[in-house]
């Protein structure tokens, strides 16, 4: 593996397509209702990756107790929509995770 | 992330540091994920230096974190650069977002708030600017949010190169994990009216569907899809 290569070639891609519609923002007139479409990227963005990184650990859909991802974001979900406190939701769900990995290797052990 | 206060004087100095406050959760949440990046790499066939690299040039948590499984498992570079730009594709629709709002920016502000964009990034800085308040220092804002984001990487980076290598079984404790937790507290504020909800609710059935999709391309399509279904519903509401 040329390291140079991959490593060069990664930050020239992620960088053209983070930046040239910054560099031309000047001369780009979006509409108001193209606006109104991009309020809903962030959503649709991160829910697109958040729900098979949770419910397809291992690559396939696995919806029980054996998944302890599923088990943290239900705790989350449900402390996120409670306290609306970010840091405590990544906190708590983190938490709840570990414990729930911790429990099962127990079980299993 | 809405936690400025609407009276305080703004400047540079006072929206840097409010930046840097807002985004602390997401700091938070990616040191985790950081660590076990570097902790990983190490063991991926990534040189030290490579590791370190990566995270400073390409900065883009995820696509990093799906490279250093490509290398792994011996995948050709163009492959592994071809899916870091379906990964990344994702920053193309923030900066849109950012357009009417950084276009008065020198091109050296730009320049730095594009090379420094990340998802907790733009979710910090796109709060800030779509406040009421005629602030002329909003960016000054972004890019304290983007330089905490930023340092912390790099520090997460090399302590999962040094430290993380040490401790035995690290790459298991599924650290990764505080990716997808923050991201869900991310998601957390917009659930606000049904158009909303009927976007995760697609976007997040259609990311399952796709998941076997070549070159993560699941994400992208899962995006567009729940996009689409959100605008449908406003639009029929």
């Amino acid at each position: 593996m040329n390291e140079f290569m991959l490593i060069g070639g990664m930050a020239i891609v992620t960088f053209l397509i983070r930046y040239p519609v910054l560099a031309m923002s000047g001369r780009i007139k979006l509409s108001p209702q193209f606006l109104q479409v991009l309020a809903y990227v962030p959503p649709a963005v991160l829910t697109a990756i958040v729900v098979p990184a949770v419910l397809m650990p291992e690559g396939s859909l696995s919806l029980d107790h054996t998944n302890a991802r599923l088990i943290g974001a239900i705790a989350a979900v449900l402390v996120g929509f409670w306290r609306k406190d970010l840091l405590l939701t990544i906190g708590v769900g983190m938490a709840v995770f570990l414990a729930w990995q911790g429990l099962l290797t127990l079980v299993a052990g | 992330m809405d936690a400025v206060n609407p009276i305080f004087k703004s400047s540079p100095r006072s929206e840097v540091l409010a930046g840097a406050k807002a985004i602390f959760p997401l700091v938070v949440g990616a040191i985790p994920f950081g660590i076990i990046f570097g902790t990983l790499a190490a063991g991926s066939g990534l040189s030290f230096a490579g590791a370190l690299a990566m995270s400073a040039f390409v900065f883009a948590g995820s696509s990093q974190f799906i490279a250093i499984g490509l290398i792994a498992s011996g995948t050709a570079v163009p492959m592994i650069i071809l899916t870091t730009v379906v990964v990344n594709l994702r920053h193309l629709l923030y900066a849109m977002s950012l357009v009417p709002h950084l276009q008065k920016l020198s091109h050296f502000w730009k320049l730095l708030l594009g090379f420094w964009l990340t998802d907790e990034a733009f979710a910090v800085a796109i709060v800030r600017y779509d406040q009421q308040d005629t602030s002329p220092y909003k960016h000054w804002y972004h890019l304290g949010s983007s330089l905490f984001m930023y340092a912390n990487w790099m520090l997460c980076t090399f302590i999962g190169l040094t430290v993380g290598q040490r401790i035995p079984n690290a790459a298991s404790w599924g650290l990764d994990f505080a990716m997808s937790v923050t991201f869900i507290g991310m998601v957390i504020p917009y659930i606000k009216n049904y158009a909303t909800v009927i976007t995760i609710g697609v976007s997040g059935l259609t990311a399952l569907l796709a998941h076997g999709l070549p070159h993560q391309l699941g994400l992208m399509v899962a995006a567009v899809a729940g996009i689409a279904a959100g605008i449908i519903a406003q639009q029929t509401q």
